[in-house]
């Protein structure tokens, strides 16, 4: 499965760029075959690690002041990382309105 | 007519890390005039920089941290016209240690002959080493598992690791500080730790005078030509080491102004640093509006206020642990960048003062250094 993720202005120029990338993800071996929110983190992990590390920390935990969409729907209103993702679904990485 | 030949002169170069970016200065006339340049990474606060003249080559390094996006360390080979920063990334906590980077508060390089080994010190406190010229860091696992650490508690800006000094004479000889747990000595390249905090009182600790560890170190400097003597200025107290860390004694109180963050050691005199102490923890700005670095030449027994070309009225300055440098040369640069967004210079030792540049966003870090 391929997923579509739409990446924020500041963090383009970690993926040539792009306004947006398409992520291979492979379905869990076991389970349902869902695809959630950290399978993609995982896959953006492998194929452009320096835009993952800027989403999620070393012990895998959302950064604070970033939040991720799928769709329209804000996955901490979900499950978080465990948020599916279904074919067709994007995942939009934007920054939260805070700083100073 | 310059002909190409002969000994090249040296730039000087002023790295300032503000909370808006790294901005630089370069002088080209012998610290005459300095251009600015800049931001370069916007929009992240510079708590480090790292001017590294070791091995015939210029690396730059930052450390720096987005509110959003985290920290990240970048280097640049080529004096700051472009910075990269390894996809993989060059520092971080291994998972296991179930912890995560905050904050890059030192850059340091390493032993003179070893020009691929730089250390940084990060928030949560704890000690990095890099073999490989900054592509991959790994933790000093020795003071990450010091029975102490537990125990430790942070200072207003964080648990952070903000000085480390290795020893010029023996590279297995290593100085950190940490506030707020204090001074760290290791004998053996980082595999072993001790506090080194005999003689530092604690007025913020009830029923302590002295504990083995625990004291808010600000910032600490070693000694030009003695290597064993450090200066320190502590969140209330400035002191002396003549033995390596291993003790301390109270330098000359400067008319009882005991808070500061910086200090700063001559390059080349010994004998000689600087203090720029603020008014109370309570105000941590500089005393009555007047803006004044103070000198020893004599290991702190006596101190001489420095005032010319700093401004002496409505003057409401704080200058952070790391915003105060010397540039290395005789007589010595020095450079001092204020919250207010002023950087100050003298190349003088300290004689005379003037402005280098200002309306900069609050200056966190500066660092300068010659660079061919």
């Amino acid at each position: 499965m391929h997923v579509r993720v739409r990446v924020p202005t500041p963090l383009r120029e970690l993926v040539g760029g792009a306004r947006t990338v398409e992520i291979a993800v492979a379905p869990p071996p076991a389970g349902d075959g869902t695809v959630t929110v950290a399978a993609v983190l995982d896959a953006i992990a492998t194929e452009h690690p320096a835009l993952e590390r800027r989403v999620r920390d070393e012990q895998g935990r959302t950064r604070v002041h970033v939040n991720l969409f799928v769709g329209a729907d804000n996955v901490r209103d979900r499950g978080g990382l465990t948020t599916p993702i279904g074919p067709g679904e994007e995942l939009s990485i934007i920054p939260a309105i805070s700083g100073g | 007519m310059d002909t190409g030949y002969g000994p090249r002169s040296m730039d000087t170069l002023i790295l300032v890390g503000t909370a808006k970016g790294l901005f630089s200065l370069r002088s080209s006339d012998g610290r005459s005039g300095f251009d600015l340049s800049g931001p370069s990474i916007p929009g992240e606060e510079v708590y480090s920089t790292c001017i590294d003249t070791r091995g015939g080559t210029t690396r730059l390094f930052t450390g720096s941290v987005s509110n959003h996006w985290g920290p990240v360390l970048r280097r640049s080979d080529d004096q700051g016209a472009t910075w990269t920063e390894h996809q993989e990334a060059a520092l971080s906590f291994p998972p296991e240690r179930e912890a995560s980077l905050a904050r890059i508060w030192q850059l340091t390089p390493g032993p003179a002959d070893e020009p691929e080994v730089v250390y940084a010190g990060v928030e949560p406190a704890a000690l990095f080493r890099t073999d490989d010229g900054g592509r991959t860091f790994s933790l000093v696992d020795g003071l990450w598992d010091h029975p102490h650490r537990p125990q430790w508690q942070p200072g207003g800006g964080g648990l952070c690791l903000h000085t480390v000094l290795v020893h010029p004479d023996d590279p297995n000889r290593l100085l950190v500080a940490i506030s707020a747990a204090g001074v760290y000595l290791s004998d053996d390249g980082g595999g072993t730790w001790r506090a080194g905090n005999v003689g530092i009182t604690v007025p913020f600790l009830p029923d302590a005078p002295s504990p083995e560890f625990g004291q808010c170190v600000h910032k600490v400097a070693r000694d030009a030509q003695d290597h064993e003597r450090f200066y320190l200025q502590h969140h209330g107290g400035i002191y002396r080491s003549d033995d390596g860390g291993g003790s301390w004694t109270p330098m000359t109180s400067i008319a009882g102004m005991d808070f500061g963050f910086p200090v700063v050691a001559h390059p080349t005199r010994p004998g000689t640093a600087y203090l720029l102490p603020l008014h109370s923890d309570e105000f941590r700005c500089t005393p009555d509006g007047h803006c004044v670095v103070w000198r020893t030449s004599d290991g702190g027994a006596s101190w001489e206020p420095l005032t010319s070309g700093l401004p002496q009225e409505s003057a409401h300055i704080t200058v952070l642990r790391d915003g105060f440098t010397t540039d290395g040369q005789d007589p010595a640069g020095l450079y001092f960048g204020t919250r207010s967004g002023e950087l100050y210079g003298s190349v003088d030792d300290g004689d005379h003062w003037r402005i280098l540049t200002d309306h900069l966003p609050p200056i966190l870090s500066v660092r300068a250094s010659a660079v061919g």
